[in-house]
């Protein structure tokens, strides 16, 4: 039966994924029997590419999804590389885990008010200092260029990519590496970037491509922070999938695959960019220059990583604080005076999408918990070589666009009469949170010393027990936190959510990405620490329950 | 979406067949019986939030009162709605729906009510639309030009008004007029702004300027033409071409929705923002959204005005428990309640001269609020254009602001 578990897996990704992506291609390409179209034509082509506007939303698309792509990396990079022989590098986990656990919506929208011209920022200063009684004339949030946009991604993205890095150098003798390098001559950064950063490149390219697949392609972000006048691609496609006129369907397919071809081509260029970069790297290596510049560049983006948390704690301490504020006019630094009034009027109204949360983050997380677990046991009794190529289809969800494939399914779903249900939406979420879980558990559990199974059946134990009593109990720690990071996936769904619920299941995310539309800003700020509260919870049960399970046994701490 | 694509949708829509009408004739107790126990799910805009929580009272109400559940779906947009009874229809779904009401009115409800996607007409069978006022708000009976015929219930009145602070601006000084409206942004610019046009309030801030600016408003009740609308539209084009680089950041950008103009109203980024609902200043006070010093005022030659009505799909899953919250939205108690400024604000739909002395009582005893305009500066609401003309204002701004 374990060894159904890896085909098993695959299909509930593959087949969703390739029904998805039909049932947005055809379409596309003027197949629509529902509407009588039953001949191959590019007519939605022509339309999509006579829509006005397109070259700026295209240029828009890719110049906020790279530049906050290689920022995250550059700004992920240059902490790791100034910080990593740190002592409280360790602790790092947990300080993230807040920033980790928001939901991209909900950092979004406190972003906006701290930069808004009439925001927290310009607030504090004003009008004592600026002499600003009524907000300055300027673009922030929602500028044309996407760079808010592009802000609001690297806030999240950063500390993501910081513990991706924390997880890969864990198998690497980071600290001999370096000390060869440092003994060398090369100082502290540099010599992380050249003696351990090519190697543990390799492991997180995989999480660096689903940044930039993300980036490119996110709806709820850019509902928040990117302009709507020409918004990015995806968002021009969400908008006429959601159009009751149908004539608008054919375009929003061909829209939707221009999307996962934006998202395919730019990976061919950044794959281009790292072997033209792993190049100049190893030229600079081979003449031995000391590259001193690597100094005060770490220090830079460690500088700006280090300002991008502050920013996304300030965000949520932004939004919290509106939930409780009596009312807060410009230029006020602060609210007049602080209530629960909107706690108490809003909670029991949130009650549902709580529970909606709750149940499709619990059931999405166990389930994947259950497959993962599943096709790990199976790849170690059947002594297979951990290949990178499961890897990658298991990646497949978080490459390949939402708004490609959902589309698609949600019409399987419709077919099948599963659509609006809550089982339709956990299996929604089980697409993105299985990969997350499969990833933060793959390498514990590959590292685990096989020593203790032998001993264990040296002893008679079967392979169920062992599995029972020797790996799930020293596993316990790691399982915990990739449930935390699978529940916090799931919270933060906003388009499988939409598609797969047929706006019937609605969850904190979906309720907060409508009201940000411009909503009383402290019902917003109710939604977004509530948003961002139930994962952080999870976290510290994550963080906290091995600590009360094995209070007796230091080891397994 | 242009008009090629409208009107292709619309031939698309002649290649099904229409959903045969049943009109509904069963005694209200009947549809009340049936309606006890149903889970109604009303697919309603959640921009606003006074809205939001009237929509959430009407659901506590209705459980208590007539064992209906409500829930309320959340819409970003109501052509979401109306995308997903149109995919149904496309998947075979005859019966059994996801959507068991909506707040709809304008190009949505011409689009399902000619695509025969929705059920009834039921209105006039609803015990409480003898209460409604059907001679002199017009709108309750005709919609964007459209005769409603019974396939929508009116629940509330909207009309045109701008809101500004009192503190900042005078009232002598305000822009009564449209050409009045540009004068006043040129000396103060980036103070003005109104919501993208693909919101039905954007799209109705150019309504509202078209109906003062073409040359003969009684075209805008017929539906568009290439030359009517060529017409008609120029002289609004030609003022909006020197409003733009005077708008809120010079007229690139514009916020999404009503309430995010607002928002930029009370943060003090602009001075003068457009509503639909004449007690936006007094419901927004009441919940500290705006300064106590915000007010309404329209313009001299009239504003738009219109009904906001629920329609139940044709293949609505419960639509008994639908037309028993639709009635209930006609109740002059709800009415009241609902335009009670401390909650949603909203003139009522209801002829009070129909209303026995009691009912009639409960709007008197309304409070009265400085931050709310009187009858007569409200004036008589102009009536809305056809559909096809805001479709193809959305259109050709949309190609415009690119």
């Amino acid at each position: 039966m374990l060894r159904a578990a890896p085909p098993l897996t695959l299909a509930l990704f593959l087949l969703p994924i390739a029904a998805g992506l039909a049932g947005t291609a055809l379409p596309a390409f003027g197949y629509l029997p529902a509407l009588g179209h039953t001949e191959v034509s590019l007519d939605a082509w022509r339309e999509l590419m006579a829509t006005p506007g397109l070259a700026d939303t295209l240029a828009l698309t890719l110049r906020a999804g790279l530049l906050a792509t290689a920022l995250s990396v550059v700004l992920a990079i240059g902490f790791c590389a100034l910080a990593h022989d740190r002592p409280w590098m360790r602790r790092c986990e947990s300080a993230l885990a807040p920033i980790l656990a928001t939901p991209h919506a909900a950092l979004a929208i406190g972003f906006a008010f701290l930069i808004l011209p009439s925001g927290w920022l310009v607030r504090m200063v004003s009008p004592d200092l600026t002499g600003w009684h009524t907000p300055p004339q300027i673009v922030t949030a929602r500028d044309p260029q996407g760079l808010s946009f592009a802000g609001g991604l690297v806030l999240k993205e950063t500390p993501y990519l910081v513990l991706m890095i924390l997880a890969a150098s864990v198998q690497m003798r980071v600290r001999d590496l370096t000390a060869s390098a440092r003994a060398l001559g090369y100082g502290p950064a540099a010599a992380w970037l050249f003696a351990v950063l090519p190697r543990l490149y390799a492991q997180i390219r995989l999480p660096v491509y689903a940044v930039l697949a993300f980036s490119l392609s996110a709806v709820d972000v850019a509902l928040i922070l990117a302009p709507g006048t020409p918004p990015p691609l995806a968002v021009l496609a969400m908008r006429w999938f959601a159009d009751y006129d149908l004539a608008l369907y054919p375009r929003a397919a061909a829209a939707a695959l221009l999307q996962l071809a934006v998202v395919a081509g730019t990976i061919v260029l950044w794959r281009l960019f790292e072997i033209a970069a792993a190049r100049l790297g190893r030229a600079i290596i081979l003449r031995g220059w000391r590259t001193p510049a690597a100094e005060p560049v770490a220090a830079g983006a460690a500088l700006g990583a280090v300002a991008a948390g502050v920013a996304a704690f300030a965000a949520i301490a932004g939004m919290a604080l509106w939930s409780v504020a009596a009312g807060w006019r410009f230029p006020d630094a602060l609210p007049d005076a602080l209530t629960l009034d909107v706690w108490i009027r809003h909670l029991p109204e949130a009650g549902r999408p709580i529970e909606a949360t709750l149940a499709a983050g619990a059931a999405a997380t166990v389930i994947a918990l259950v497959l993962a677990l599943a096709c790990l046991e199976n790849e170690q009794r059947a002594a297979l070589r951990p290949g990178t190529g499961t890897l990658w289809l298991l990646y497949l969800p978080l490459l390949v666009p939402q708004i490609a494939f959902l589309f698609g399914v949600q019409v399987v779903l419709v077919q099948t009469g599963l659509d609006g249900t809550l089982a339709a939406v956990i299996w929604a979420h089980l697409l993105f949170v299985l990969p997350y879980v499969f990833l933060s558990l793959a390498d514990p559990y590959r590292a685990l010393d096989p020593r203790f199974a032998r001993s264990a059946a040296a002893l008679g134990a079967g392979r169920v027990r062992i599995f029972v009593r020797i790996k799930l109990p020293m596993l316990a720690k790691p399982i915990l936190i990739a449930a935390a990071i699978g529940f916090a996936v799931s919270v933060g769904q906003y388009l499988p959510t939409l598609f797969a619920g047929a706006g019937r299941v609605a969850t904190l995310t979906t309720e907060a990405v409508t009201l940000a539309a411009g909503a009383d800003r402290r019902v917003l700020g109710v939604y977004a620490v509530l948003q961002a509260a139930l994962p952080a919870l999870v976290y510290g049960l994550a963080l906290g329950l091995p600590r009360l399970m094995f209070r007796n046994r230091r080891g397994l701490l | 979406m242009d008009r090629r694509s409208f009107v292709a949708g619309l031939a698309a829509a002649t290649l099904v067949p229409r959903a045969a009408v049943s009109s509904e004739t069963r005694p209200w107790e009947d549809i009340l019986a049936g309606a006890r126990g149903q889970t109604v799910y009303w697919n309603a805009w959640a921009g606003d939030e006074r809205t939001n929580a009237f929509i959430a009272w009407t659901g506590e109400e209705m459980r208590r009162r007539f064992g209906v559940a409500v829930v309320h779906v959340r819409l970003r947009d109501t052509a979401e709605a109306v995308a997903r009874v149109v995919a149904e229809k496309q998947a075979g779904r005859g019966s059994g729906g996801s959507v068991d009401l909506i707040w709809i009115n304008g190009p949505n409800f011409l689009a399902m009510k000619t695509q025969g996607l929705l059920h009834g007409p039921f209105a006039e069978a609803l015990p409480n639309w003898r209460f409604v006022d059907t001679t002199r708000k017009r709108s309750n009976v005709i919609d964007f030009t459209v005769p409603v015929e019974g396939f929508a219930a009116p629940w509330r009145m909207a009309q045109v008004v701008y809101v500004y602070d009192s503190a900042r601006l005078a009232a002598a000084d305000l822009p009564r007029s449209i050409p009045a409206m540009l004068a006043w942004a040129q000396g103060h610019p980036g103070r003005l702004t109104h919501p993208t046009v693909r919101n039905f309030l954007g799209a109705t801030f150019l309504k509202q300027a078209l109906a003062e600016l073409a040359p003969d408003p009684d075209v805008l009740q017929r539906p568009a033409d290439d030359a009517a609308f060529e017409t008609a539209a120029a002289p609004l084009w030609v003022w909006y071409a020197a409003l733009r680089p005077n708008l809120w950041r010079q007229g690139r950008e514009f916020p999404e929705t009503g309430p995010a103009q607002r928002q930029l109203l009370d943060d003090g980024e602009i001075d003068i923002a457009i509503s639909f609902n004449p007690s936006e200043a007094a419901v927004s006070i009441a919940n500290r959204l705006l300064p106590p010093t915000a007010r309404v005022f329209v313009l001299e030659r009239g504003t738009i005005g219109n009904t906001s009505f629920v329609a139940i799909p044709f293949n609505a899953a419960n639509k008994e428990g639908a037309m028993a919250v639709a009635n209930f939205l006609l109740e002059p108690a709800t009415q009241a309640y609902a335009q009670d400024p401390r909650h949603m604000g909203n003139f009522t739909v209801l002829d009070l001269g129909k209303l026995d002395a009691a009912d009639r009582q409960r709007f008197l005893d309304l409070r009265s609020d400085p931050a709310l305009p009187t009858n007569e500066e409200l004036g008589v609401p102009l009536p809305e254009p056809h559909p096809s003309w805001m479709t193809r204002l959305v259109a050709a701004w949309e190609a415009r602001t690119h």
